[in-house]
């Protein structure tokens, strides 16, 4: 194989795995670093390293969209992402210092538990008393729903921040958005709504990738040649897969998204146990 | 106050344009400086694939913002593409260095504070360590 067909299979691989993510809201990157490695049988720093640019992308693209319709809630955002960008900078600390096999376990375990999570009935709960931080800090804002405003308050401010932080540690070490994470503090903490929750999510992540991205850069785990096919291939695929979200029926398409996201997750488990990564 | 608290509405859907804004020029800027540098490569290496299985690092001057700008000048395409990816992850600092400017034109000072630390986090992960 030549490097014209590795980066247009790589590519194409890409393409696949931003539609789907995008489709079903699971994000791609978090398939990146097991087809990197269990695929191509690429180094899981280099597959972080790839991983973790093609996250900022697809996190600005979708985050230029929902910003703009006024569902992610920038306060919000901005005050966790100081929990997620100091998390994120230790988490790029330690995956310098984690042995590879540990790294593949732990990577394993969160892609069993964002299969779990992606198929939960998720419930908005409204008109609440917010936390007083939440008022201090104005977070309570609202949302268009039918076109018209609808209010929520925000509450367990520390509780969320503390769970972000940990959302952050985990995107440094393994190169991922770490969505799934970000959506347990937002929704079940702070009970924030989950259109809310989610729009906020996309949108911090790019920022909490690029604290980490400065760390990658320095230790060399961001290598072009493969960061090239696999950012422009997430990044094309995750616009694609924004567009025909709409038409698509993804109750099936998430069962089958998580199943293959599980089975990966155990494969990543398997290899981490055996030394094989 | 109403009107207040209205305008602060205003203001904030006015900072969620230009955020847009930021975003998706930043995504299109750099999506086609890794296009350039990759058509580049894949021109001047049609070759084997290079060895990813061990993990050595890559090389300065790959690793730092002034290397990769200094042989990006000189054509090297790895290094354009390097530097299409040092403006993707530029972007979001783009959007939280024009929060703090947009927080402070709304006199909204605690969440200059805020933006502010998140800005110093993002400068101290590229600057000391990736400059």
């Amino acid at each position: 194989m030549n490097t014209v067909e590795f980066t247009a299979i790589l590519g194409a691989g890409s393409l696949l795995a931003g539609f789907l993510g995008a489709l079903t809201g699971l994000g791609g990157g978090v398939v990146i670093v097991p087809l990197l490695t269990l695929a191509f049988g690429v180094d899981i720093h280099y597959a972080i390293g790839a991983s973790l640019v093609s996250v900022i992308a697809t996190s600005s693209g979708s985050a230029a969209a929902y910003v703009k319709e006024g569902f992610s809630n920038i306060r919000i955002g901005m005050f966790l992402e100081i929990a997620t960008t100091l998390g994120a900078l230790c988490g790029a600390f330690l995956a310098t210092r984690t042995p590879t096999a540990a790294i593949a376990i732990i990577f394993g375990l969160v892609l069993l538990y964002s299969a779990a999570m992606s198929n939960r009935k998720r419930h908005d709960h409204l008109a609440q008393q917010p936390d007083p931080l939440a008022n201090a800090l104005r977070m309570n804002s609202s949302y268009p729903v039918d076109g018209e405003a609808v209010h929520y308050g925000v509450r367990r401010v520390p509780l969320g921040f503390g769970i972000m932080f940990g959302a952050g540690t985990l995107s440094g070490l393994l190169g991922i958005g770490s969505g799934a994470v970000k959506v347990l503090a937002m929704d079940e903490a702070m009970q924030i709504p989950f259109k809310v929750s989610t729009t906020t999510s996309n949108f911090m992540i790019g920022v909490t990738a690029a604290a980490s991205a400065g760390v990658y850069l320095s230790r060399g785990y961001i290598d072009p040649t493969l960061a090239m096919p696999v950012t422009l291939g997430v990044l094309a695929g995750s616009l694609l897969g924004a567009r025909y979200l709409v038409q698509a029926r993804t109750h099936i398409l998430r069962i089958v998204f998580a199943v293959v996201i599980a089975f990966l997750g155990v494969e990543m488990i398997y290899n981490g146990f055996t030394g094989r990564l | 106050m109403a009107e207040a608290l209205h305008n602060r509405e205003a203001d904030d859907r006015l900072i969620d344009e230009r955020i847009s804004i930021i975003l998706r020029a930043g995504m299109v800027i750099s999506a086609i400086v890794i296009a350039i540098g990759g058509l580049l490569y894949l021109l001047r290496h049609g070759g084997p694939v290079p060895d990813y299985r061990v993990f050595h690092g890559i090389a300065a001057p790959l690793t730092s913002v002034t290397g990769i700008v200094h042989s990006a000048l000189q054509g090297s395409s790895a290094a354009i593409i390097q530097m299409g990816l040092l403006l993707l992850i530029a972007t979001p600092v783009a959007r939280v260095l024009f929060s703090v400017i947009a927080f402070w034109m709304e006199r909204d000072f605690l969440y200059v504070v805020i933006s502010g630390l998140v800005l110093l986090v993002l400068l101290y992960s590229l600057l000391v360590h990736g400059a």
